[in-house]
């Protein structure tokens, strides 16, 4: 059997696409994949059109998938993240269909069930044999964990492997395997590395990104989950990471090793599964040249597929084992619910990725949030864009105090008693408001541009257009 | 005044904004190095406003105005004074006389009665001086060193070591003592040396100063964390002047605790540590 294609035209046409259908990507590449961009110019190129892109995440690199929109190549978008110019142009109303925004574990879970039916899945392969048998961990175009993607592999009705890396027969380690892939394409370049991952992922300098960050572990030692076998996920940026930077000095202080660090996998946290402060990682994302280098060496680094990390249908996944999960927000309201996904402008500027999914499954859940953005207060009566829902989030922290959820009584009182700064979630945006004033509310159109799939599959909100001033 | 005093830049939106809550006791605006003269007004507007609209809970305000041989301080004074400010930093203080007249300003300012003054000596006269500062005025709440001007005055080239700055350093704590101030270290320049910051922080609390100021809030919590009173130390200042509060009451001449007797020293020790846990005490000492 020859599955080598010798172009992607080819392989395209061998698939069998046809108008209408659905095609899928992952984002293991980010911001420097160029896998997006070089199919759908070659499926226009086909005059193939009204296509469906189900991608798990959009970055700014895809802005050139625009041009597609406008020809009617493209005309429904699918996703569990989204920014750039292709964001923009969602925002600005220039696709008619709704895009789908769901979440890392609900995607699987709408994969497996069959109601996201994919027909064509390209993966992005930094390594591949002539069979098909990828992984994510060697060559130049390396990401680490090619997790996102596996579920497409499983169900697609026909996989196209993308290499820029082809190795001989039998390639290891495998992270997809032969018997779920239909054609292998080689091109010169799948990404470029700059874009992937970034050298190293950096604790930020932000003073009041470290404030949040102390109260934030100061909240999870008050919890009473910083103890051996802990487990923990947190974001690579501002006060996310930095918290993990707290949390670490109390692990060491208080010689507690934990059981699991999961994410989005970055250098720090490599640094603590090296250090012993945990015994795993659980990986469907790394962010960083240091979270590839140990993904490929360590045995304890395991890469997992989105499924196991958080499909809610599934027999069991990962977030559900996990303790403590820090979460940032564009907008907080006074029911604890969390925007993810538009700014409060109303432009799409993101998506809940695994936001909802550990919010659910983590026994604490914290937001760390500075109170004011730019002028902008953090909390407001109502969130544009609900995207996780107030009953999965524990705690607000912010650099001006800490807010708890009412309905976790006894987390309130553990941390009033510790000492900590807790005030009520109104008393905090109204403390905003005093120092930056109420903003205007922005007026929204009738036209839905987004829908807002919650990981079950429940509708729980869609994304109108605003109206432009 | 309390033990960790921060710098931030007068002409920072976002440093002012969150002054409040980067973990000092005290935070300095700075409306003299960190701004340029012709950022002098805007930052002087900036903080008139951050002044009158945001509480700065926890931490008291104080502003380091420009010196008086600028064209810049009478300003100064007069708008952050009138929007509400806890305490004027007086950079250059060389003279009792010219804290004397910033204080009768102040007196003219309606409710600035309760403005103090921190005189910063940072000259080879002012060290010299520096007792004639500290007792200029009832608002000097204490003499803060400034010890890169000082130490390009005198000539000498600034170490982190700090050997040309020890008699300057004790020359201050001394002149602080002497009129019931309090002493204030120059900041430890080098942000990312936290190990030095501990060593130069934990040397001037030997020498006898009540805190150090910082030019980075990655500083305050380790200054914060060496001048604060540990648990036992606070409460046994409070059981000091609890006891002798109650032999005046009881008109017991001398007061003991623990069969041993309660003398001067130890009760103004006492107040000392309760000043730096930020414990209102008004118990004096006759």
């Amino acid at each position: 059997m020859n599955k080598i294609r010798k172009s992607l035209r080819t392989a395209i046409i061998d698939s069998g696409i046809k108008n209408g259908m659905t095609v899928s990507f992952h984002h293991h590449l980010r911001n420097g994949d160029f896998v997006m961009n070089m199919v759908m110019d070659e499926i226009a190129n086909l005059g193939i059109s009204n296509i469906r892109i189900a991608a798990s995440s959009f970055f700014p690199v895809h802005g050139k998938l625009v041009r597609h929109i406008k020809t009617g190549t493209i005309t429904s978008l699918d996703c569990n993240y989204m920014t750039g110019p292709l964001a923009e142009a969602v925002t600005n109303g220039m696709i008619d269909k709704p895009v789908m925004f769901r979440t890392h574990g609900g995607r699987p879970r709408a994969i497996l069930e069959g109601s996201l039916k994919i027909d064509v899945a390209f993966i992005a392969a930094p390594s591949s044999d002539e069979m098909g048998n990828l992984n994510g961990v060697r060559g130049s175009s390396s990401c680490g964990s090619i997790g996102y993607t596996m579920a497409d592999a499983q169900m697609a009705g026909k996989v196209i492997a993308v290499t820029d890396n082809l190795v001989a027969y039998p390639n290891g380690p495998v992270s997809i395997d032969e018997t779920n892939v239909d054609y292998v394409v080689v091109v010169d370049s799948i990404g470029d590395p700059a874009g992937i991952v970034s050298g190293t992922t950096k604790v930020t300098r932000d003073p009041v990104g470290h404030v949040i960050a102390r109260h934030a572990a100061d909240v999870i030692e008050a919890s009473g989950l910083l103890k051996d076998g802990i487990s923990f996920q947190t974001g690579a940026g501002g006060a996310s990471l930095a918290t993990a930077h707290y949390l670490r000095e109390k692990m060491v202080s208080g010689g507690i090793k934990g059981s699991f660090g999961m994410g989005g996998i970055t250098g720090f946290f490599v640094d603590m599964l090296e250090d012993g402060l945990f015994e795993k990682l659980i990986d469907v994302q790394c962010f960083d040249l240091e979270a590839v280098r140990s993904i490929r060496e360590n045995p304890n680094h395991l890469e997992v597929s989105a499924s196991h990390y958080a499909n809610p249908s599934a027999k069991s996944c990962a977030v559900d084992s996990l303790d403590v999960v820090v979460l940032g927000a564009t907008e907080i309201d006074t029911d604890f619910n969390v925007n993810v996904l538009t700014d409060s402008s109303g432009n799409i500027m993101g998506g809940s990725g695994g936001h909802s999914d550990t919010a659910r499954g983590a026994k604490l859940t914290i937001i760390v949030a500075n109170l004011l953005r730019a002028r902008l207060p953090i909390v407001v009566d109502r969130v544009t864009t609900k995207v996780t829902p107030g009953e999965t989030v524990d705690v607000l922290v912010t650099e001006r105090g800490i807010a708890v959820n009412p309905a976790r009584v006894e987390l309130m009182k553990s941390l009033k008693e510790k000492g900590l700064p807790v005030k009520n979630i109104v008393e905090l945006k109204e403390m905003a408001e005093k120092m930056a004033g109420k903003p205007r509310k922005v007026a929204f159109t009738d036209r839905v541009i987004g829908i807002v799939e919650y990981r079950n599959g429940e509708i729980i909100d869609k994304v109108y257009q605003a109206v432009k001033e | 005044m309390g033990t960790n005093l921060l710098f931030v830049p007068g002409n920072n939106p976002a440093m002012v904004q969150n002054a409040g809550i980067l973990g000092a006791d005290t935070v300095i605006f700075d409306l003299e190095d960190a701004v340029s003269g012709e950022q002098k007004d805007a930052a002087r507007k900036l903080l008139k406003m951050a002044l009158e609209s945001i509480t700065y809970e926890g931490c008291e305000t104080s502003v380091r105005i420009n010196a008086m041989d600028t064209p810049y301080w009478e300003m100064d004074l007069k708008i952050v004074a009138e929007a509400g400010i806890d305490g004027l930093i007086i950079p250059k203080a060389e003279h009792g006389k010219d804290i004397e007249r910033i204080s009768d300003i102040l007196d003219t300012i309606p409710g600035a009665d309760g403005v103090f003054l921190i005189p910063l000596v940072e000259s080879a006269l002012g060290v010299e001086n520096v007792y004639g500062i500290a007792s200029s005025s009832k608002r000097v709440r204490g003499v803060f060193f400034g010890a890169e001007d000082y130490t390009a005055d005198i000539g000498a080239v600034r170490t982190k070591g700090g050997e040309e700055i020890l008699w300057a350093r004790g020359r201050i704590v001394n002149g602080a003592a002497a009129a019931g101030v309090e002493a204030i270290d120059t900041p430890f320049t080098d942000v990312e040396d936290i190990e030095g910051l501990k060593k130069d922080t934990l040397f001037a609390k030997a020498l006898g100063f009540d805190g150090k100021a910082s030019v980075s809030p990655r500083h305050c919590g380790l200054i914060r964390e060496i001048f604060y009173p540990g648990d036992e130390e606070i409460r046994y200042a409070i059981r000091v002047i609890d006891t002798v509060k109650e032999a005046e009451k009881t008109g017991k001449g001398v007061a003991s605790m623990d069969g041993r007797m309660i003398d001067k020293p130890i009760v103004l020790r006492a107040l000392k540590v309760l000043r730096a846990a930020g414990i209102k005490e008004d118990f004096r000492y006759e």
